[in-house]
């Protein structure tokens, strides 16, 4: 599953269908930790605007 | 008593109404459970399944669900690849009968595998030259992209959204879904279309066999196809049922016009790339292994002709052409009778192309294995429905689900 797991090889077959795999998986987390923080600096920015109000 | 939690404006049945009817589906999924723990605990003898015939009835429910799951994919694309902004309003269903189709395949699996303890070998230990370990890849990580594309809409609920963190975090995800949509299309496209490769590259079963294009038979195309297809119809099939349980219309009849006239053309030329392809093998690759056509449809007591009529011109042709027409796709029974079709037909053809498969006797001394399931079976497969259902009722009552809701029940 991963480079350093004893089993694997450097073929093409392990590339493409983990390549693929992570990199799928790679734009999901990517995604939701943009998400996720974007959210958190709102909220953090929600609450500093209301206390100055 | 639960009237807070109920999306503003909307009008739902009473708790203990609601109570009533989640508890009596509740009880046939608790009879699939039980099942389910049968499968586990005692082993796959459980099922009638035996070395002569080894798919259970629940590998058609795979099948079956992830086809007719495909609608919200194809939806996901259409609406936040292709822009076309009236999906929105059928878009959160679409994500949530998705969320309950491929759920309900990993639930599957898990009891196919009989041992769900070493489910995570197929990651670890995977076989990289295999159809299915792309399937299972696709399939895990495509779930997460229908879990992202749904947890907007549960952070929408009225109580959860107060919460600033939440209401920001649902605004956010909304502003990047296009991303997760994109990747839910090409996931979906690899497992949709391998799950029909595995059939297309089993050259010792002559019923399934294809030529096709580099490594993909041709199988590989008309699966994903046919679940774009067909994915919407039953889509629009479960919403009009939703609309009639809750006595209510909650998407405007140019929403389900758009989208029933798009799965219509992607039937027609669906069903038109099946016909050639059909013919194809029924005259150059069947005899070309020393078959003929008959051979798959006779000399048995259930697979005849009539299955391959069904498939192709009663369930796949009729509902094409009914969805094309404008006359007939704003006829409100003849558009339901075309979702009702359609969505049997593509379930007919996953259970032609995997249960069939396996009946049809190869070499000479073979016969046909045909196949009675055990109630374990039976109650697996049940089982899926009954949560489906339960899920449907209780993100409709409270979440807002269909934004057109409100405009249509004043």
């Amino acid at each position: 599953m991963f480079p350093f797991s004893f089993e694997w090889i450097w073929d093409m077959g392990h590339v493409v269908f983990f390549g693929g795999l992570w990199y799928a998986v790679g734009i999901l987390g990517a995604g939701m930790t943009y998400c996720l923080l974007k959210a958190a600096c709102d909220t953090i920015n929600d609450s500093d605007n209301k206390t100055s109000h | 008593m639960d009237s807070a939690l109920i999306p503003k404006g909307a009008k739902r049945c009473s708790f203990p109404k609601f109570t009533i009817g989640i508890a009596i589906v509740s009880a046939v999924l608790l009879w699939g459970v039980y099942a389910m723990f049968l499968c586990w605990f005692k082993g796959l003898n459980q099922t009638n399944m035996n070395d002569y015939y080894g798919f259970a009835l629940w590998i058609w429910a795979d099948l079956a669900v992830i086809a007719v799951g495909g609608g919200a994919f194809f939806t996901g694309l259409l609406r936040y690849i292709l822009k076309v902004d009236e999906l929105k309003n059928i878009i959160n269903f679409a994500v949530i009968i998705g969320f309950i189709c491929y759920s309900s395949a990993l639930l599957i699996l898990a009891i196919d595998i009989g041992q769900p303890l070493r489910g995570w070998f197929i990651f670890w230990h995977a076989n990289v030259h295999s159809m299915l370990t792309e399937v299972a890849f696709c399939l895990s990580a495509y779930f997460a992209v229908l879990t992202i594309e749904f947890i907007p809409n549960i952070l929408e609920n009225r109580q959860v959204n107060k919460v600033p963190f939440f209401h920001h975090l649902a605004h956010n995800m909304h502003g990047v879904m296009a991303v997760f949509a994109a990747t839910g299309a090409f996931l979906s496209f690899f497992h949709q279309g391998s799950l029909g490769g595995v059939a297309g590259v089993l050259f010792g079963r002559p019923f399934a066999v294809r030529e096709g294009l580099l490594i993909w038979p041709w199988t590989f195309f008309l699966f994903t196809w046919s679940a774009a297809a067909f994915g919407p119809c039953f889509t629009l099939l479960i919403t009009k049922i939703t609309e009639v349980i809750t006595g209510k219309k909650l998407v405007k009849d140019n929403v389900v016009y758009l989208l029933a006239k798009i799965s219509g053309w992607m039937i027609i030329t669906y069903i038109t790339a099946k016909i050639i392809d059909t013919i194809y093998w029924a005259m150059v690759t069947a005899p070309s292994l020393g078959f003929t056509l008959s051979h798959f449809y006779t000399d048995n007591s259930f697979y005849g002709y009539w299955i391959l009529v069904t498939e192709i011109i009663i369930c796949g042709v009729v509902p094409g052409l009914i969805l094309i027409m404008k006359s007939t796709r704003e006829n409100p029974t003849l558009r339901i009778i075309a979702f009702v079709l359609g969505t049997i037909g593509i379930c007919l053809n996953r259970w032609v192309m995997v249960l069939q498969i396996m009946a049809v006797p190869v070499m000479s001394f073979d016969t046909w294995a045909l196949y009675i399931p055990s109630w374990q079976e039976v109650a697996t497969t049940i089982l899926p429905v009954a949560y489906g259902i339960i899920l449907i009722a209780i993100a409709y009552r409270y979440l807002p689900v269909f934004p057109q809701e409100k405009e249509l029940n004043r």
